[in-house]
């Protein structure tokens, strides 16, 4: 497992836009937006936290076609079928590994871009902790999107169209502990939210992932 | 009858010949009580005091939304169905329920829209209703997209199942977030059975009856669509058939 897991970063590492894709999409989303709505720095603040989440999950979106799509090109999607591992395991692995390379560079990175929409200083510790405890939910998420989609040609527009409504829950319980937090209201309810769905999905999805891979590899 | 002799209708065959002969009850029962509820709605009822005459959207909106709800219901168990007894009539069923229910949505957004722009002042608020009817909607997108991008049949209702059960957690999930996200706009339940103040009689029999009107149309319609599907795949292996031979 331990060994999938560093093949697969070095992969995504190694490969080239990968890794530093989603971050770059992340930052010009983030440039863009003032463009967009005007520069006046009272306005930005107060969508800073809403802005950043919806950055962070269209970033993690964008390398989503990625989880599978070359092993499965190359085969070796099948030679891990068959391997002792389970198939659940190996969603997983996957699921984490792409966590580390697009979620944890998101969740890393966000404070930085937090000062560019000129984020309220309350809200930089929660903007944080919220992305870190909800980007593993989008992976595992966008991992179940992935192996649905994996046999398809041309997968990568239904694959937004699939994984995003999924991500609703995911999306209101992150944005709502930032903005919070930003406001510095209480955000123990949502956080806790955030925390379940998060631990939900990890420990379940991966289940429904690995029947609806084992489908795809039929 | 017993539960078992429910499963002889899982043959295609059985299927088809069985609803050859109760579609037609259930396509003009429909067709009876929809006109009966609707126009006995929208004609013999009175006005609200304050809606006017606005109010009679009602008998479109309420069943429309109703069975949206209920169409993914439907899907749900027989996708469940289809994943646990694998019988091919049962996934074609769901397949054949999803536009269905997704225009049931749209029914639902867009009455809610005309009734809201003259009461609310707006065609579209992010009130937790609405917008969970949204969501909703995007999950019918989805799960037909799905349907159409699969080449292989059994695949498709085998991804499109596990996608049907998966997006009624997250579904559900969402009712919930967007409830914690937004105060509503929209009126609670005044229809429930086992509250004291629910609408006064004189709306609610002709939106019994719309209701029922709507069900029975869903049926007909999910039926039909069935049938189809089921004579469209019997279509394709006498096609893929013939080749071989020739």
């Amino acid at each position: 497992m331990i060994a999938l897991l560093v093949r697969d970063i070095r992969l995504a590492m190694r490969a080239g836009g990968g890794f530093g894709l989603g971050l770059s999409f992340f930052l010009i989303v983030v440039v863009l937006v003032p463009f967009g709505v005007g520069p006046q720095s009272a306005l930005l603040s107060k969508i800073a936290p809403g802005i950043l989440w919806l950055g962070a999950l269209l970033a993690c979106l964008l390398s989503l076609d990625r989880i599978f799509a070359l092993d499965w090109e190359d085969g070796s999607l099948d030679l891990l079928a068959t391997s002792p591992l389970p198939m659940e395991g190996i969603v997983s692995v996957k699921a984490l590994a792409h966590w580390l390379t697009t979620g944890l560079p998101l969740v890393l990175v966000a404070p930085v871009l937090g000062v560019l929409l000129n984020l309220p200083e309350a809200g930089f510790l929660w903007l944080t902790l919220s992305l870190a405890l909800g980007t593993p939910a989008l992976s595992v998420i966008g991992t179940f999107g992935a192996a649905l989609t994996v046999g398809l040609k041309r997968g990568g527009l239904l694959l937004s169209l699939l994984v995003l409504p999924l991500y609703v829950p995911t999306l209101i319980f992150g944005a709502e502990v930032a903005r919070r937090g930003a406001e510095g209201f209480d955000i123990t309810t949502p956080l806790l939210f955030l925390a379940g769905i998060t631990c939900g999905t990890i420990a379940l999805l991966p289940f429904a992932s690995a029947a609806v891979l084992r489908v795809n590899l039929r | 009858m017993s539960l078992n002799a429910l499963w002889e209708y899982a043959n295609p065959k059985k299927f088809i010949q069985t609803t050859d002969r109760v579609l037609p009850w259930f396509a003009w029962s429909a067709a009876l009580t929809l006109v009966v509820g609707l126009i006995w709605g929208f004609f013999f009822t009175p006005d609200d005091y304050r809606q006017g005459s606005t109010v009679k959207i009602i008998y479109l909106h309420v069943p429309a939304a109703l069975m949206a709800i209920n169409a993914w219901l439907m899907m749900l168990i027989t996708s469940l169905v289809w994943i646990v007894r694998r019988h091919h009539v049962s996934a074609l069923a769901a397949r054949a329920a999803a536009p269905v229910g997704m225009i049931m949505t749209v029914i639902a957004l867009l009455t809610g829209a005309i009734w809201g722009q003259p009461m609310w002042g707006t065609w579209w608020a992010w009130d937790p209703r609405l917008t969970s009817f949204l969501i909703l909607f995007l999950f019918y997108l989805g799960y037909i997209a799905l349907w159409e991008a699969i080449e292989n049949d059994d695949t498709a209702a085998d991804l499109t199942s596990i996608l049907c059960l998966v997006g009624s957690v997250f579904a559900l999930l969402s009712r919930y977030a967007v409830n914690f996200w937004n105060q509503g706009l929209h009126q609670g339940a005044s229809l429930s059975l086992d509250k004291e103040e629910n609408v006064h009689d004189v709306f609610w029999y002709p939106l019994v009856v719309a209701m029922a009107g709507f069900a029975l149309l869903f049926i007909a319609l999910v039926l039909m669509r069935t049938r189809t599907e089921i004579r469209a795949r019997r279509m394709r292996a006498l096609l893929a058939r013939e080749r071989m031979g020739a």
